[in-house]
């Protein structure tokens, strides 16, 4: 199961005054059980590009190839595709229409064809691993909160089992506590299912503990490409394109400058703190 | 998916009839479509024409955008001068079975085509030159006197241009959810009836959230601005009458006073 993309372009508006390359000769592999962060600037095309995984946008040059055959090639079973490619959109819970949770996340696996008890299966399942509680799946889904509900969306894309899944921008508009959550059900979900993520962000610290290779797109290019230690380690080049490093990458930058002999390729808060705390009182001022 | 679909169709350059206030190109589109029903002459049909050239070469708008309007019209365009052609009593010329051409049904058949030709060209160029915007502001404007008699006129065109500047937003919105149907495997392409009927409803419900929402929070921040409908309300971009929109009128006035003398002198 990988997904390859060769060399792909897109341009909004082709042939107009107003054509835009939304992408740009843009080629990378994605193979299976990575947790890859893709990051940009609003408008650097994140999300043209993850509609390109899934077949819904059909490149302007270039080839999407899954398991070695062209997505876009005739004959070629797109639904398929989508449900092992899952694409969770930014602000899912507007997509919710059903009567009910449970029938609403259901919605995926009958599109694919599945048996009703086998839907039903699915649908409890997927409920479970976003921890969305069984009191809430027979209720309407506009009766839940903002945050029950984008988990409940994020179940849906899920019951269609899909072994990439692709979140855009999934903690858009939620308090820290709610990121949170979403953040730990994503990475949650990575290490029970053994599926690949994708989690879309133009924000640094949501992607910085969790995934394992970033991407850095500007100007409808991949700009970088690497663990996320290398990619902060080039900061100033980030903060040029208007992107910043975790909040901790400039403290440790910040101590080391002026003299602490810590280490700078540190991602995470409590590993900032182990790292001061093992240098303290070699500082001589 | 909708990307061919431009609102209204406002051609974006900058030209002397861009400039002009849209009350005079209302007024003056009117003018002109009154007029071309009051010429019956060939001279007067020249001078309409002139006029309408003389339009379009102002606009700065490319001729192929102008003539675009008229592939809406065409089948009705044809249909109009079959009829026309075949159906109207007088002198035959030819006759083919039940059909007989008149010399009256030609020449009747072409006025018929020259005014629908031109007046669907005529207001296309006063709306590829107009943002739905500034129809909406002079449309207030010139119905203003209806106030007189209670006529809500400042609700109306509030109406048409909130709902003119949610449809893009709208469409945008169908896209969206559309996408995020299809990313779960729903079929828009279905060629089955009952299927397409029953694919809508994961794209309307949401559609009509989405829209019920958007009104409510709209509502919400006219009323945090302390909007209460057009009393005493002031406008950002007065209309306010310009040298150049007189000078308008008075062409205006000019082509509609010759039209008339057209029509009496019998040219």
């Amino acid at each position: 199961m990988s997904l390859k993309i060769d060399d792909i372009t897109y341009v909004y508006e082709k042939g107009t005054a107003m054509s835009v390359n939304a992408l740009d000769h843009i080629s990378l592999e994605i193979p299976d059980g990575q947790f890859i962060g893709l990051v940009g600037h609003t408008g650097s095309g994140k999300s043209t590009f993850v509609q390109m995984l899934n077949g819904l946008l059909a490149p302007t040059t270039g080839h999407v190839y899954w398991n070695g055959q062209d997505v876009h090639e005739k004959g070629f079973d797109r639904r398929k595709l989508r449900a092992s490619v899952g694409l969770v959109f930014q602000y899912p819970e507007h997509q919710l229409f059903e009567a009910d949770v449970l029938s609403d996340v259901e919605f995926g696996p009958k599109n694919l064809g599945l048996s009703e008890a086998e839907c039903k299966e699915r649908a409890v399942e997927a409920l479970r691993h976003v921890n969305l509680p069984e009191e809430f799946w027979d209720k309407s889904p506009f009766d839940l909160s903002g945050g029950q509900q984008r988990r409940a969306a994020i179940a849906g894309v899920l019951a269609m089992h899909p072994s990439i899944l692709i979140l855009d921008e999934p903690t858009a508009g939620l308090d820290p506590l709610g990121r949170d959550e979403i953040l730990n059900m994503v990475r949650g979900m990575k290490e029970k299912l053994r599926i690949t993520i994708v989690l879309v962000s133009h924000s640094m610290d949501d992607v910085a503990q969790y995934a394992d290779r970033i991407l850095v797109m500007n100007a409808g290019k991949i700009m970088m490409d690497d663990t996320p230690e290398k990619v902060f380690s080039r900061y100033k080049e980030l903060e040029a394109i208007g992107l910043s490093a975790p909040q901790v990458v400039y403290i440790m930058q910040y101590l080391k400058e002026r003299g602490l002999p810590v280490k700078t390729n540190i991602l995470t808060v409590d590993e900032a703190v182990d790292e001061i705390l093992a240098h303290r009182g070699e500082l001589n001022v | 998916m909708f990307d061919g679909i431009t609102l209204g169709q406002y051609y974006q350059t900058d030209s002397p009839l861009h400039r002009l206030d849209p009350r005079v190109k209302l007024v003056g589109t009117m003018a002109y479509i009154i007029a071309l029903f009051i010429v019956k002459g060939w001279v007067g049909y020249f001078l309409a024409f002139l006029f309408l050239a003389t339009m379009i070469a102002l606009s700065h708008v490319p001729l192929r955008f102008v003539v675009r309007g008229m592939k809406a019209i065409l089948i009705i365009l044809l249909i109009t001068v079959a009829f026309n052609v075949f159906l109207t009593p007088g002198k035959v010329l030819w006759s083919f079975g039940v059909l007989k051409v008149t010399k009256e049904g030609l020449v009747f058949a072409a006025r018929m085509a020259v005014r629908l030709i031109f007046l669907i060209i005529g207001s296309s160029v006063m709306t590829l030159t107009t943002t739905p915007n500034q129809l909406t502001d002079g449309l207030e404007s010139l119905m203003g006197p209806l106030k007189k008699i209670h006529v809500p006129v400042h609700e109306i065109s509030m109406m048409m241009s909130i709902a003119l500047r949610f449809i893009p937003i709208l469409m945008e919105e169908t896209d969206k959810i559309m996408k995020a149907q299809m990313a779960r495997g729903a079929d828009f392409e279905s060629k089955h009836l009952m299927q397409k009927i029953r694919s809508m409803v994961p794209l309307l419900v949401p559609l009509f959230i989405s829209a019920f929402r958007r009104a409510n929070d709209l509502a919400m921040a006219m009323e945090a601005r302390c909007y209460h409908g057009g009393e005493g309300r002031t406008r950002m971009k007065p209309l306010i009458y310009k040298g150049r929109d007189i000078f308008g009128y008075g062409v205006v006035a000019a082509f509609f006073a010759a039209c008339i003398v057209l029509r009496v002198v019998g040219l």
